[in-house]
């Protein structure tokens, strides 16, 4: 029996926000909850993740002593619920699957919008919080930093984060790749309701510097141009702005086009035929559909947006695919590390690297010295040994003190990192 | 020497051009360094390749076709040097350097070997006019693939078929801009190649302007990257226009290259290849 890492939590999948809401952590109750989990028995090490999407407990338990329901209960005694009110949403994880599974967490690929970066920051912030509380020991510590590279290695070596799956998002993605550079680029905005506001925050985040905004109700664009640091316009003369405005979002009530192909056309003189990108969220649409037909002018009505996000959606599961195969070859890695970590082991490779030292150092100096006899060569021989097994003694007596069983011992990890153990496995020293 | 030098210059191009293959079907940082690497082997041996031809012959090596075709990719792989390390326009090595391999593969399709010089074209001019034009046809291959990334984009962007293409090729704007500048870097260097071609003209044959086939066609192909210098700088003609219009220009160049030495005889025709 081993040590073993274990995953029990819930997540948008699982749970309704009513439960998640009652499970998530605060602020200030980490000191709290990670002193809770040390004063469970078994458990060596702990961390905690709670976003709004998920909140999930990871610890190691000493062998044998893992029950899934001991952290239900904890949850349960934390938050002040009886378990049966949140047991049906909990998963629980172990050993290998829960690695697969903190790895998958880390790299986002267990996220509502698959890909989305904000889940690693989160993550990275659940292992400062536990290291700062001393929940984290070598085993944790290692998993987390080995969490962080996978996930930056799913980024750079898989497409999951390269497209754009919320329509702002789209529609912002699409602006750059028509002008490049979107800080020197206007925004006008016709009408206001959610969607656009949203648009118009990503276009804003995104470096836009000017932005216009009209409305039928002027209080409501003066208001919305105080929200956006822009520059509120009469509804009556927005078209005059056509010469000066690259991008328009439009999404106002009007049962006709505004915006009608005739009207750009002419503008598009005076711009000297420098594009325009017309965002149309209103049902019914507010743009003439022949305005896309227009040279140097692209029009994006809601579906056109919407198939764009559909067919990028469908490309980052495609790269999530790629991505577990990543995650496959890195838990099995870890797993091996682990495995390496026990006693046992450690003290086979401490000889072995100290055989081959003395082996190859014996064969290089004897080389050099050619008068010697055979039996001065065996005197040579059996004082390296001696050697070696002298200096070995010590650090070998030292594991055998500890116990055989037990993972994560951080005699194991200081010794192997001390004789440089990692570099005669598979593992690479540099890895971690 | 010189063929050998060549012909592994044409190796590396021919590597560089398979990763930048590779490169568009799985983008990774990897195959684009390797496309930039062997692109620069390739084009070191050329230039050497050259020298080596320089040193040889006793004159630069553009008096006849097959060192003209050479000479001509030498300046292709130079400018996509350039335009990498400013732009890093990764795509466009993929539009380029097949274009490099074709015109060095046509160079091998003629005489390779050194002939004696006609008396003509002992001048001080010849290497004047004859770069400078082929300086400016190199740059406006360039301005051609330019063209072509940006139809594609456009027809992209405009029919909403968003995806890993769209992804992978640069902005309509940045596409648009560097049809500018090509433009007004290789436009100078065609009227310079012609005025030069003209001074010489009237040193050999006594007349600036003769109406030779080239000289007629080269022409042709100065009023209408003229045309779309002026249309843009006074009424904005660009995006597709412009790209279409560029595509249209280097068609015309290779007619004038190549086709005019093929089909018409003129006073350019000194080549030994016929």
């Amino acid at each position: 029996m081993k040590d073993t890492i274990t995953v029990v939590g819930l997540n948008h999948k699982t749970a309704p926000v009513k439960v998640r809401e009652i499970i998530s952590f605060q602020e200030g109750q980490f000191a709290n909850s990670f002193e809770a989990l040390r004063h469970i028995r078994g458990v060596t090490e702990s961390a905690i993740l709670s976003t709004c999407n998920r909140v999930e407990v990871y610890a190691v338990f000493q062998a044998g002593t893992y029950d899934p329901d001991i952290i239900c209960n904890f949850l349960s005694d934390f938050h002040h619920i009886p378990p049966e009110s949140f047991r049906s949403c909990i998963y629980e994880l172990t050993g290998e699957k829960a690695i697969r599974h903190i790895f998958r967490v880390a790299s986002s690929l267990d996220s509502m919008v698959l890909g989305e970066p904000q889940i690693l920051g989160q993550f990275k912030n659940a292992y400062s919080l536990a290291a700062r509380h001393k929940a984290t020991g070598v085993i944790l510590h290692r998993l987390f930093h080995k969490a962080f590279s996978v996930a930056k290695r799913v980024r750079t070596e898989t497409g999951i984060a390269n497209s754009a799956v919320s329509i702002s998002f789209a529609a912002v993605e699409l602006a750059k790749k028509i002008f490049d550079d979107l800080t020197r680029c206007r925004v006008l905005l016709i009408g206001a309701g959610e969607m656009c506001e949203l648009a118009a925050k990503h276009f804003i985040h995104a470096g836009i510097p000017d932005i216009y905004i009209t409305n039928r109700t002027m209080k409501r664009a003066i208001a919305l141009a105080e929200v956006f640091g822009g520059k509120a316009v009469s509804f009556d003369t927005f078209s005059s702005l056509f010469e000066k405005v690259d991008i328009i979002l439009t999404s106002t009530g009007a049962p006709e086009p505004i915006v009608t192909a005739e009207k750009v056309a002419t503008t598009m003189k005076k711009r000297k035929n420098r594009p325009m990108f017309f965002i149309d969220i209103a049902v019914p649409r507010d743009v003439e559909e022949a305005v896309n037909n227009l040279p140097n002018i692209y029009l994006y009505d809601i579906d056109n947006l919407k198939e764009v996000v559909t067919a990028n959606q469908k490309e980052r599961e495609k790269e999530a695919e790629k991505a577990d195969g990543i995650i496959d070859a890195e838990v099995e890695q870890f797993i091996r590390w682990m495995e390496n970590l026990s006693v046992l082991p450690t003290i086979r490779s401490l000889r072995n690297k100290a055989e081959n030292i003395r082996k190859t150092e014996l064969e290089k100096t004897l080389s050099k010295i050619k008068h010697l006899s055979d039996k001065d060569k065996t005197a040579i021989d059996y004082l390296s040994r001696a050697i070696v097994n002298k200096l070995i003694h010590g650090p070998s007596m030292l594991l055998k003190q500890t116990e055989q069983s037990e993972i994560g011992n951080p005699v194991v990890d200081i010794i192997r990192k001390m004789f440089g153990l990692e570099s005669d496995g598979k593992n690479n020293p540099h890895d971690l | 020497m010189y063929n050998y030098l060549l012909i592994l210059s044409m190796a590396f191009y021919m590597l560089g051009m398979l990763a930048s293959f590779v490169y568009l079907s799985s983008p990774g940082k990897s195959y684009l360094k390797w496309t930039s690497i062997c692109l620069t082997v390739g084009f070191i041996i050329h230039t050497s390749s050259l020298l080596i031809r320089l040193f040889e012959s006793g004159h630069f090596p553009v008096t006849n076709l097959h060192e003209s075709l050479s000479f001509f990719s030498w300046g292709l792989a130079l400018f996509l040097i350039i335009i990498h390390y400013r732009y890093s326009l990764s795509v466009l090595f993929s539009f380029a350097i097949p274009i490099i391999l074709i015109f060095l593969l046509l160079s091998f399709s003629v005489p390779t070997e050194l002939f004696p010089l006609a008396p003509i074209l002992k001048s001080i001019w010849l290497p004047i006019h004859v770069s400078l034009a082929f300086l400016g046809d190199a740059i406006f291959a360039l301005t051609f693939c330019v063209g072509i990334m940006y139809l594609i984009q456009e027809h992209h962007i405009k029919n909403k078929k968003i995806g890993k293409t769209t992804r992978l090729l640069p902005s309509l704007n940045l596409l648009d801009q560097l049809n500018y500048r090509l433009l007004s870097l290789g436009f100078p260097l065609l009227t310079l190649g012609i005025i030069t071609g003209s001074i010489w003209a009237e040193y050999a044959w006594g007349s600036y302007w003769s109406w030779d086939p080239k000289e007629t066609w080269s022409l042709i192909t100065w009023l209408v990257y003229a045309a779309l210098l002026h249309q843009r700088l006074t009424v904005g003609w660009r995006g597709k226009k412009a790209a279409w219009v560029s595509i249209i220009g280097f068609l015309l160049i290779i007619f004038t290259f190549l086709g005019v030495n093929l089909l018409l005889s003129g006073l350019h025709s000194y080549s030994h290849w016929s």
